[in-house]
């Protein structure tokens, strides 16, 4: 009796346990030790060396290599972010039709989305070289002058974000493809009854129905491209000048190359927060929004 | 036979007049849209089909400029050396082995974790949900070096379960499989406790059969996100015999040189297997993500 009792209380924590064990090993620990990390000099084997207080948090904060990472960061997000809500609703738009066209076009809009970064990046490399690269080769076709797209400063971080758009976007277009198949055939058949033309379902009907989408797609985006590293990693290594250099490729060097743990602690929490603080005022926004509709 | 029959019965002159969509006629605009989105697909494969289309070429003629759109004379030799002389086919090994093993765990504990939040009661529960669904937030990236000393300390570096273990830990994946979970109805459950299943048996003969569109469209984007990795293997293989193709195909650009044919054949190498486990499950991708109720 006092052991079904038991069962009865506790054994939905049986289902729970596997779950939670690695989370607690792969994710809160972490976290945790993380943070104390970043009041240490610690090596990478994870001895603790030396108390510093609040030294690398005061370092980070003069520190300008923290500052310009930082911006390449929140540029790329800028610049990748409207492109990646936009072209995935075009994209949903053009596809949502039955039958074998509709079948290709959702597979060559989202077919980049599965290759690793890897391939992309050696890919695209090899599109914009200059002499024999794609773009370049067009270019000249066109009788326009080569671009040395990856060693300019200014072209560089385009570059990226065209490879991004390019590799991620169908991801969004394929949220914005489910959201589209949701909306129900009566409410298109009632505005046609009415006389309503293509144009004013789209922009009466679609695409205020997809607004909570759009929401929902922007925030996940604006995280996604705060998360910024491998492509611009394996394409430029943040060059030319440390121009592309996003955040976590700081973070990277000073715990990998530099072996400054500590400090590349203090700096994942620096950028731990900013992604809570984006998340959390988009989610407030959204939601807010979503209430009124 | 039969099937000839009854394909013309279902042809559109024969059947019944429905109340569903009516067929648009020809209209400009429509027209346009489907020129439009052919043009916006070719502009999305040709990066693809440039890669294909280099590989295929011999090396001098990759760097001849003008560029050449078809190989003058195609040939394989970049995939055999390639093949030959690198570690090609060890990393694939390695990367099935990392994202089934990802797979298949994440599913299970999900799975379980799901149900126990959905369906269980237990003291504490609520807390701990909403501990576990504010690691969605938590970057992957800023765990890298905690994880990294966890694992030296572990002797979990160059294993296969250093590379999966952290994989595993999706809580998105919870939240997902909890809200779907949530939504079926308790009738099938009491109807097999009647029947004296318990309540693993429960989870495995009700709630996985009912829901296993999600369940693929999960698995999917679970091995897509595993074989695509790159930071974490980057960082926890060392050994170039436990590393990835992603990580692998990084490390061995350097060595080829200026040698394009041979790095575009390892690009196509790398990426196909995923565009053909993509196309064979399309379909079941798109539902799943309807399912998801990610569309809000």
């Amino acid at each position: 009796m006092e052991k079904a009792d038991w069962k009865q209380r506790w054994g939905g924590l049986f289902f729970v346990a596997p779950f939670l064990l690695l989370f607690v090993v792969f994710m809160l620990w972490p976290v945790i030790s993380g943070f104390w990390n970043s009041f240490f000099n610690t090596s990478l084997a994870g001895v603790k060396h030396e108390f510093l207080g609040l030294q690398n948090w005061r370092d980070l904060f003069g520190d300008p290599a923290v500052w310009s990472s930082l911006k390449n960061t929140l540029v790329f997000t800028a610049m990748s972010t409207p492109p990646l809500v936009i072209v995935a609703l075009v994209m949903a738009l053009l596809a949502n039709r039955k039958g074998l066209l509709g079948w290709l076009l959702r597979f060559s809009y989202f077919a980049p989305f599965v290759l690793p970064a890897t391939v992309v990046t050696l890919i695209w490399v090899w599109i914009y070289q200059p002499g024999f690269g794609l773009v370049n080769g067009l270019l000249t076709a066109g009788g326009f002058a080569e671009i040395d797209w990856l060693n300019t400063d200014n072209r560089a971080m385009l570059a990226v974000v065209i490879t991004t758009v390019w590799w991620t976007v169908g991801f969004n277009f394929l949220l914005y493809l489910a959201a589209l198949q949701g909306i129900p055939e009566q409410v298109y058949e009632a505005a046609r009854i009415d006389g309503a033309n293509g144009l004013q379902q789209l922009f009466r009907i679609t695409l205020p129905l997809l607004s909570r989408t759009t929401g929902l797609i922007a925030v996940l985006q604006l995280v996604a491209s705060l998360k910024i590293f491998d492509q611009i990693y394996l394409m430029t290594n943040g060059g030319p000048n440390y121009a592309t250099r996003p955040i976590i490729q700081y973070i990277y060097e000073s715990g990998f190359t530099s072996y400054r743990i500590g400090y590349a602690s203090a700096i994942s929490y620096l950028f731990f927060a900013i992604i809570v603080i984006v998340a959390v005022a988009q989610f407030k926004l959204f939601s807010g929004r979503g209430e009124s509709a | 036979m039969t099937a000839l029959l009854e394909s013309t019965s279902v042809s559109p002159t024969t059947r019944p007049a429905r109340s569903g969509p009516v067929k648009p006629r020809w209209t400009f605009a429509g027209t346009a849209t489907t020129v439009g989105a052919v043009i916006l697909a070719i502009v999305w494969l040709v990066p693809l089909l440039w890669a294909l289309d280099t590989s295929l070429k011999p090396e001098p003629e990759t760097t001849r400029a003008p560029i050449t759109w078809f190989p003058q004379s195609p040939t394989i030799g970049a995939y055999r050396s390639v093949i030959d002389q690198g570690d090609l086919i060890r990393w694939f090994l390695n990367s099935t082995i990392v994202s089934i093993l990802v797979t298949a765990l994440t599913l299970v504990v999900s799975v379980l974790a799901a149900y126990g939040f959905s369906r269980t009661t237990f003291p504490g529960r609520r807390v701990l949900f909403g501990i576990i669904i504010a690691g969605i937030l938590v970057p992957p990236q800023v765990l890298i070096v905690p994880l990294f000393q966890e694992m030296t300390r572990l002797g979990l570096v160059d294993t296969y379960f250093g590379i999966v273990l952290p994989q595993v830990v999706a809580p998105v994946m919870v939240f997902v499989l909890k809200k779907f979970f949530d939504g079926i109805s308790r009738d099938y459950e009491d109807a097999a406790r009647v029947d004296g299943a318990s309540r693993w048996r429960i989870v495995w003969s009700v709630m996985v059969p009912m829901s296993r569109p999600i369940l693929v469209a999960v698995g999917i984007f679970t091995f897509i996100g595993a074989w695509n990795n790159f930071l974490w293997p980057f960082i926890v293989t060392t050994d170039p015999s436990m590393m990835t193709i992603p990580v692998g195909l990084a490390n061995v650009q350097g060595s080829y040189g200026l040698r394009y044919a041979q790095i575009m054949a390892s690009a196509v190498l790398g990426g196909l297997p995923l565009l053909i486990v993509y196309a064979l499950f399309q379909r079941n991708v798109v539902r799943g993500v309807g399912d998801a109720g990610i569309k809000g």
